[in-house]
């Protein structure tokens, strides 16, 4: 056990140089954190296709191993061994960087994600921004692949997600900053400890809310869908690669939902955080997969219910609900907040992992939210009613043209 | 003063990246590879930035430099003519140009360099740790009244001008 928790010590005692048990530490623990996610992919996409075709009333796959859990490991096999095209007009060395890069810039999230009290790849002081500025990098390969691919629908497809990952990066950075907030840190592993009392998804629901609908948008799934809009682009930015490179988009983008489920789980739902996670370390990995789920599972549902949104419903969604949404509710919080600390409510330093101490700064927190989702809510519905009554009326009013030219023509 | 570990390798590399970043924003005749370039040359300052202990601004440089600005410029390249192979040649005074940006780079040297690494001597002693602040004091430093304050509201106001601006001028004459 103890070589679990703190190997280069453990390495050390045993007669190794303290230098190198270190290197080895490290090397095992980068080794792990790439290859795990790559790995688990192969399951996921098998989770995927089950549950789609559950909701689609289908079987799904059930013919490669049992209940056909090997059907990934098929694909991949068939993925690799496709012949490897490179269009003729084609920018070689950006071709072949782009698929690369989107599957990096997932997995470089995975290196500030605590999985235990004692196991995060490393604790930046600056973790959430680190997410935000490595996440960035995806529209790059995005980019780079629809340009580089010479081909008008992949350039098309590209610039649609473009657009859709830099706004919707607006209201996600503005709903984490609510939990830093209340962290009062950007790292990781501080985030996770500031919630040993309370989860922060209590306190801020509609932030959590916020950054799994932005999430959701980041990883181009659900009704945010339309950067591979069949029916309008082929296939989207992807469109003329094959074989294992597709593969590569295709396990970048599997890898970042099941990422930010994981984010969520984290700077929401407490990551690790559990019951005897302090004298078993080991176990938060298993409550950390557990909450994550939670999430993932969520996100397949939405992904599976909702029709796909148009790109101006797209836009207008994210410009006009969204961002002044998660712009009020940042505002509300942190006023809120300091409230709650003027008057002394908030859990002193000393029971900040307590849960009793911590119910005074989430009730008034919580009750905040709901003021504020009820208001939201009023808002939207007033609006859409007066949208219906506009549409309706244009629409009378279309049919009362469209008769009156009817009759002339039978007139004439 | 200059011993090769793995402070002044992982300088070098960066160094390299960012140097050679910038060579190849000039030189490239594919407007496109430049912007490319532009961004290996961004990382390598960011990296840069990591060496100097100032994470924060690292990962701001990566995420607003690489994240908004390039991808910004590239949209804009990408909606000019004849991107791929510039002939023409747009700044007939390039020599006198780089004339100045060199004697620029001389006076930045001599002025700014050389007080704090040539006569007083290496401040290699120093931990870095003991020089640079954290996150936190930066955060405090732009809202705290005795230090930073009024530069950042007047950032701000500028951004936001800048922001309506752009607004007035992008939009449509609307006859209604």
């Amino acid at each position: 056990m103890d070589c679990i928790n703190n190997l280069s010590g453990c390495l050390t005692s045993g007669g190794l140089n303290p230098a190198l048990s270190q290197f080895i530490s490290i090397l095992l623990g980068v080794v792990m954190v790439t290859l795990f996610p790559l790995i688990i992919v192969i399951f996921l996409i098998w989770v995927e296709r089950k549950i789609a075709a559950r909701i689609q009333d289908r079987l799904g796959p059930n013919r490669v191993g049992p209940f056909g859990l090997l059907q990934s490991v098929a694909d991949a096999v068939k993925l690799i061994t496709k012949e490897d095209i490179t269009p003729i007009g084609a920018d070689r060395v950006v071709y072949n960087i782009a698929p690369i890069l989107s599957v990096v810039s997932v997995l470089l999230i995975w290196a500030v994600i605590p999985f235990t009290p004692l196991h995060i790849g490393v604790d930046l002081e600056i973790g959430v921004l680190y997410f935000l500025a490595v996440a960035s990098l995806a529209t790059l390969g995005i980019m780079m692949a629809g340009w580089s691919s010479n081909n008008k629908y992949a350039l098309l497809g590209a610039f649609r997600s473009v657009a859709q990952l830099v706004s919707y990066e607006v209201p996600l950075v503005m709903s984490l900053l609510v939990p830093i907030m209340l962290a009062g840190t950007m790292g990781m592993q501080d985030i996770v400890n500031a919630q040993r009392g309370m989860w922060f998804i209590v306190s801020a629901p509609i932030s959590a809310f916020l950054f799994f609908i932005a999430s959701q948008a980041e990883t181009g799934r659900g009704p945010f869908d339309l950067l591979e809009a069949e029916s309008e682009l082929v296939a989207g930015f992807n469109i003329e690669y094959s074989g294992m490179k597709f593969g590569l988009f295709f396990a970048g983008e599997f890898v970042h939902v099941l990422t930010n489920a994981l984010l969520l789980a984290t700077l929401f739902a407490g990551g690790w955080v559990g019951p005897f996670v302090d004298q078993v370390p080991l176990l938060g990995i298993v409550y950390l997969s557990v909450k994550s789920a939670v999430f993932y599972l969520a996100s397949l549902l939405l992904r599976n219910t909702v029709p796909r949104v148009r790109i101006d419903q797209l836009m207008n969604f994210n410009w006009k609900f969204l961002v002044p949404v998660s712009i009020a509710n940042l505002v509300v919080m942190a006023f809120l907040l300091k409230l709650v600390q003027t008057f002394g409510l908030s859990p002193a330093p000393d029971r900040a992992n307590d849960f009793i101490a911590n119910i005074p700064q989430a009730v008034i927190l919580l009750a905040g939210n709901i003021a504020l989702g009820f208001v939201i809510l009023t808002y939207v519905r007033n609006h859409g009613r007066r949208e219906r009554l506009a549409m309706e009326t244009s629409q009378s009013a279309g049919q009362e043209r469209e008769r009156i030219r009817h009759m002339g023509a039978v007139g004439d | 003063m200059f011993e090769l570990n793995a402070q002044s390798l992982t300088f070098a590399v960066f160094s390299i990246l960012t140097l050679g970043g910038g060579a190849g924003v000039v030189y490239s005749r594919n407007l496109i590879h430049s912007a490319l370039y532009l961004i290996v040359s961004l990382f390598g300052v960011s990296g840069l930035f990591i060496l100097l202990s100032a994470p924060f601004l690292a990962a701001v440089q990566v995420l607003v430099y690489i994240g908004a600005i390039a991808i910004l410029i590239i949209f804009a390249v990408m909606l000019t003519q004849s991107m791929t192979q510039m002939r023409a040649i747009l700044n007939r005074q390039a020599w006198l140009s780089a004339l100045v940006m060199g004697l620029m780079f001389v006076l930045l040297v001599v002025a700014v360099i050389w007080p704090v690494f040539g006569t007083g001597g290496s401040r290699a002693d120093i931990p870095v740790s003991d020089m640079v602040a954290t996150t936190r004091d930066l955060g405090v430093a732009l809202v705290d009244g005795n230090q930073y304050v009024l530069p950042f509201e007047v950032a701000s106001l500028l951004l936001t001008a800048a922001m309506i601006g752009a607004i007035v001028i992008a939009r449509d004459e609307d006859p209604k």
